[in-house]
């Protein structure tokens, strides 16, 4: 920084101030001692680990103020480890701070570039080796290296390839299809509309012949809810409504948005709610969306009664379910 | 001699005489490390890091990373008899039947946090203070791709024990990578090997989060470590300070104690919080079914901005030729995100070239003296913490009575009100701390003396301040505006074009100041005018 730009001249270090340890024997004497406790405490918590390890029953529960009931096991293992980590730093500060010495020593900094000679050397060396190589008087090579470095980062792309199946049209179906029974999850019984009350819901899944069994990816596409309100209380088209079974309407559990399980049904409002983003949707107005960031309805499923009187779908679900991908079609 | 020293000769006689390391030792036991309480928060990085690599290598002798199906017959009984992947039931049993596991299960998440807070929190250091400048502007590269590498570190880990919550988390991440054009359903069918969730998602991420990754961190610490060593710390401005010296303790033994000792205060604190404060409990979320999911769902601390930022986006998408484009979840999940870390990674060098300032600097500035910087610090952490706000929206509504409804829509226009506002704010109160320095070198101190003047007038006495104070009020540089350039030497009339008139504007606020006291009024003062 040169001068005329700093109005006050610098002043320099200022004066070495010698602290009490530095100047009494007595205080460095106490300081000595304090440094000793301090490391003595660690010790302590050692000995407290070990007897938590050993001595106290891993089940055992003891009441305390904030923390309320706890595991007196791995509370005191844990304070003992805390306290045999923590005492030896403070230790170590401590004596650093009043008995090392605290004189400030100054270096000196040298700029980061090199010396133009060393540069000029370094340059120097470079053109030696590349002319040495020859890669400038053998255009072939050259190109023909330049082609091979350039393929062979194909192959190791190209082995990754293994690592999943194409996705084909697989996010656009789910298990649901014409005549398919609703069944409970869990339990997975067939029901009937008697089986919900008005305001009640219920999860239910595609059933499935007997000795398939549920994958968590079938759940993650297959999930419904069902939602029974008052017939009356519907505001939907009239083949939206042909698509209800006595004010039992089925959506896809499955957020639009990013596939979060849409699990909160408030029944005054008729909103579901997804607690991952809020976005909501309306049960009476098939699924629209009235807030937060999902921008599709939740896909409606088409539901009946077969001749035993249990819930089934009548049709597939006419679009793909949870989040937007690049390959869907339907809006 | 003696016998101590005899040894101590001996080893160090066997070392130097196989590697020659006395002569690099000699002059390194000596290195100078400036001290200063913001010069820990990288350190608190370093040593959450080592915390992280041992309680996690502890944590892998029982963690079975596998999605097959199990039947938990371990001893917490409300989850006994139910069908769980194998990772989620060795987590239980490590939280439970491994003696000291739930303790090493909590430091290593509590070291996580800390070791993400410690990071922002020396960014924001090195940010505010300008030492990212030539010659580091390659460490703070480093150091954005080490938060970046945090923040996915970090996701995958508490991802692992496959619980309801992380298996709502790994859902969204899918909902993203799905989302890419073109190729998102390839990605995620790639990532996940077929169908979400699949089976062989806990193993992959294993690889990462164990190996790969840390790999990358080890290397990456170690690199900006050495440069550190090489370059040699920055350090704040005062007397005695210049930018040709470094002035601090020594590494053996002042430096050496002070921060070996910070290593076992950071790793006690961290046991004390693990020992005391319950982190992710995850049994009580259950094992991870896509059929159901908890309420007040909250990523860790760090994911939180993200999250809320995808809560906070508009409803769009463009559905066109048979293609669909999320826009709602592409624009706050990987758009903005892409724009603010590489913004971040650039800043160094869009500094230098709208500055023109190409040297070598290795004083901190006070954050006061270069406002411009400072203000678009403030901008940037408030975009941030608005983002984060409405990430905890549901917690925050019911904790304080409001509706989702006006947290989402009162985030969604701070967003891009509040940020501008914080900006100008920011600037004016620099600037105002100029003028307030300005006055206290050119009046002094007011010391709250009041005296009666013979002549009946009052004065407030001031005193003049020390020459140490004074010369750090006055030790900045205020480098003038870079111009348009006019014409070049063929006569040619800013031959820069738009990018020199740009440069010349974003120059000029950026040199916006308060002028420093200049030499002829500091001698006014000098020779007693006062």
């Amino acid at each position: 920084m040169s001068k005329e730009l700093t109005p006050i001249a610098d002043p320099g270090l200022p004066e070495h101030q010698h602290r009490k340890t530095d100047v009494d024997p007595r205080a460095a004497k106490k300081a000595e001692r304090q440094v000793a406790i301090l490391f003595s405490l660690s010790a302590l918590g050692t000995v407290l680990f070990v007897y938590a390890y050993v001595g106290i029953d891993q089940d055992l529960l003891i009441f305390l103020p904030i923390l309320g009931n706890t595991n007196a096991h791995q509370l005191f293992l844990g304070l003992g480890l805390a306290m045999a980590l923590f005492f030896i730093g403070m230790g170590a500060v401590h004596w650093a701070k009043t008995l090392m010495p605290d004189h400030e020593v100054v270096d000196y900094r040298k700029e980061q570039r090199s010396t133009d000679e060393d540069r000029a050397a370094f340059v120097e060396a470079a053109k030696e080796g590349a002319a040495a190589a020859g890669i400038g008087r053998r255009p072939v090579i050259k190109r023909t290296l330049g082609l091979a470095l350039g393929l062979v980062g194909i192959s190791p792309i190209l082995l990754l390839r293994d690592l999943g199946p194409l996705p084909e049209d697989e996010l656009e179906k789910t298990n649901w299809a014409a005549g398919v029974r609703l069944v409970t999850d869990p339990g997975d019984r067939p029901i009937k509309p008697s089986d919900l009350e008005v305001g009640g819901v219920a999860q239910v899944q595609p059933a499935f012949p007997a000795g398939k069994k549920r994958k968590l990816e079938d759940i993650a596409k297959d999930s419904v809810l069902l939602i029974r309100v008052r017939p009356e209380e519907f505001n939907l088209d009239p083949e939206r409504l042909s698509w209800t079974h006595e004010g039992i309407i089925a959506f896809s559990k499955i957020c639009s948005h990013m596939g979060c399980a849409v699990a909160l049904y408030e029944q005054t409002t008729k909103h579901l709610l997804c607690p991952c983003h809020q976005s909501t949707f309306d049960v009476t107005r098939a699924a629209k969306v009235i807030f937060g960031p999902a921008a599709r309805p939740l896909p409606q499923l088409q539901i009946g009664v077969d001749n035993e009187g249990y819930l089934i779908a009548k049709a597939p679900f006419n679009e793909a379910v949870g989040p937007s991908f690049w390959e869907r079609d339907s809006a | 001699m003696s016998a101590r020293e005899r040894v101590a000769g001996t080893v160090a006689n066997y070392v130097d005489e196989r590697t020659g390391a006395a002569k690099w030792l000699k002059k390194n036991l000596k290195k100078v490390f400036p001290d200063h309480w913001s010069f820990m928060l990288g350190e608190v990085v370093l040593y959450s890091f080592i915390i992280l690599l041992l309680s996690g290598t502890f944590l892998t002798f029982w963690f079975d990373p596998s999605m097959r199906e199990v039947e938990y017959e371990g001893s917490y009984e409300p989850l006994e008899g139910l069908k769980m992947s194998a990772a989620y039931a060795s987590t239980l049993h490590i939280s439970f039947d491994v003696r000291g596991g739930l303790l090493m299960r909590q430091i290593h998440h509590w070291a996580a946090l800390i070791f993400m807070a410690a990071m922002v929190a020396h960014l924001l250091r090195v940010f505010f203070t300008g030492a990212f400048r030539k010659p580091r502007e390659m460490n703070w590269v480093i150091g954005v791709g080490l938060l970046t590498l945090g923040i996915v570190e970090g996701f995958l880990g508490y991802s692992l024990p496959d619980d309801l919550l992380s298996g709502t988390g790994i859902r969204i991440a899918e909902a993203i990578i799905q989302a890419v054009p073109v190729v998102g359903s390839y990605l995620a069918y790639f990532v996940f090997g077929g169908a979400f969730p699949g089976e062989v998602f806990i193993p992959r991420i294993y690889t990462v989060h164990v190996l790969l990754i840390p790999g990358i961190f080890l290397a990456l610490i170690t690199a900006h470590l050495m440069l550190v060593w090489y370059q040699k710390h920055t350090q704040y401005p005062g007397p005695g300070r210049t930018e040709k010296n470094v002035v601090g303790y020594p590494l053996l033994p002042v430096y050496m104690a002070k921060a070996g000792g910070f290593f076992f205060i950071v790793f006690g604190v961290t046991a004390f919080l693990g020992a005391v404060a319950s982190i992710n409990p995850v049994w009580l979320f259950g094992p991870y079914t896509p059929g159901q999911i908890s309420a007040g769902s909250q990523p860790d601390w760090y994911m939180g901005w993200l999250d809320g930022l995808v809560r906070m986006a508009p409803p769009l998408e463009t559905h066109a030729f048979g293609h669909t484009i999320s826009w709602n979840i592409l624009i706050p999940g990987l758009i903005i995100p892409g724009i603010i870390f590489t913004g971040m990674a650039l800043y160094p060098f869009i500094e230098s070239w709208m500055t023109g300032d190409k040297r070598e600097h290795h004083l901190l500035d006070r954050p006061r003296n270069n406002p411009n910087r400072t203000a678009l610090g403030a901008m940037s952490l408030t975009f941030m913490l608005v983002a984060l706000i409405n990430g905890g929206n549901d917690l925050i509504a019911t904790h304080f009575d409001l509706s989702i409804n006006q947290i989402m829509w009162g985030t969604r226009i701070g967003i891009i009100v509040l940020p501008p506002l914080v900006f100008v704010i920011t600037k004016r109160i620099c600037l105002s701390l100029q003028r307030a320095d300005r006055d206290l070198v050119l009046h002094g101190r007011e010391t709250g003396r009041l005296v009666m003047l013979p002549h009946g007038e009052f004065i407030e006495v001031h005193e003049p301040l020390t020459p140490e104070r004074a010369y750090l009020l006055t030790q900045h540089e205020q480098l003038p505006a870079l111009a348009v350039p006019e014409t070049d030497e063929m006569g040619v009339a800013n031959p820069q074009g738009a990018r020199g008139k740009l440069r010349a504007r974003l120059s000029r606020a950026s040199q916006e100041q308060i002028p420093k006291p200049s030499v002829d009024e500091i001698r006014e003062l000098e020779s007693g005018h006062h």
